[in-house]
């Protein structure tokens, strides 16, 4: 395993996870979720291709109520 | 007499920013509700097509996804993004590129706020990012003050519209400076939309009046005791100050003018 940090906290994910394989472990569906892998964004039919490195900063964000 | 007033607002210029035509001139936000089931209530009652969202985390943990997508049809009303709870220029582009990746338009409500007591806008910071989303495509709103020189800076800067605000965001101390809106408005090629400050809906009729092309409110509606109600008053508010904008105004005066005769008077 090792050690990212995901929206601020840390998680451990499989060696090798991909972006996708985050997003299946926390139960999110790729279609309403935009992620920001270590400040860039990664595109939907990128995710499958995103591997995971320890230490790496994941942002999972969606919209929400807002003004 | 609801029939003759949307009778003289067909007459009315078609409302378009950035290329895409709005039926509605009421745009409103999703945010303080106090369930979704009521905010989705609100906003069908406004006839509203511009619904704004902001871009937060996921809660993790929870097993599933709460965001506003579960409750909004995004192919019936027009997401606009905002970059609310930005403090700088770089957060703010950060904001906005998140939420046009999340693949429904290129629209970006900008918002850089420059202190946290007033939510006041920080002009600088707005125009910094202005460069930057513009340069990338973007169509940006800027949310600013209502001082008519920023507003030209931000239409030079190639704003798609500006939107000066009434008085501080969730105040609803309505429209404080009717002159400086006014002003920017007649100054200004862009479409101008209100954002903020208005509390209910004489508040909306007199914006309208002062000849903006549109509207944008959330706490009015979100911290009424009825939203769906308040959001009926609005939209017939809008429609109303509207039609009084197009049908124009009497001239001020300063002394009584007799509406009746003056001839015609008994000994």
């Amino acid at each position: 395993m090792i050690e990212v940090l995901v929206n601020g906290e840390r998680r451990a994910v499989p060696v090798d996870a991909t972006l996708l394989d985050l997003l299946g472990v926390l139960h999110l569906d790729p279609r309403v979720v935009v992620v920001e892998h270590n400040r860039h964004i990664v595109r939907r039919t990128e995710l499958e291709r995103a591997r995971l490195a320890p230490g790496d900063a994941i942002e999972l964000v969606h919209f929400v109520g807002g003004g | 007499m609801t029939n003759t007033l949307t009778t003289d607002l067909a007459r009315d210029v078609p409302f378009s920013i950035g290329g895409h035509t709005f039926h509605s001139r009421l745009f409103v936000g999703t945010g303080k509700y106090r369930s979704n089931e009521e905010m989705v209530r609100a906003i069908e009652a406004s006839g509203a097509e511009v619904v704004t969202v902001a871009v937060r985390r996921v809660p993790l943990d929870r097993g599933r996804d709460d965001g506003i997508l579960h409750y909004l049809d995004p192919k019936r009303f027009f997401l606009l993004a905002n970059t609310a709870g930005c403090y700088t220029a770089e957060d703010a582009i950060r904001y906005a590129r998140l939420a046009r990746e999340a693949g429904f338009n290129d629209f970006v409500k900008l918002e850089v706020i420059g202190d946290q007591e007033t939510l006041l806008p920080d002009v600088a910071g707005l125009l910094e990012a202005k460069r930057v989303l513009v340069r990338d495509g973007f169509k940006v709103l800027a949310y600013t003050n209502e001082d008519l020189v920023t507003a030209l800076r931000l239409q030079e800067a190639g704003a798609a519209a500006v939107m000066p605000l009434a008085s501080p965001i969730g105040s609803g101390l309505g429209l404080l400076n009717p002159f400086s809106v006014r002003t920017i408005k007649s100054r200004l090629t862009v479409p101008v939309v209100v954002d903020a400050g208005v509390g209910t809906a004489s508040d909306a009729c007199l914006t309208m009046e002062q000849g903006v092309d549109g509207i944008l409110m959330n706490t009015a509606l979100a911290a009424a005791r009825d939203p769906a109600a308040m959001a009926r008053a609005m939209r017939l508010a809008v429609d109303a100050g509207r039609a009084a904008f197009l049908a124009g105004r009497m001239p001020r005066r300063e002394v009584a003018v007799p509406s009746s005769p003056l001839e015609g008077m008994l000994d």
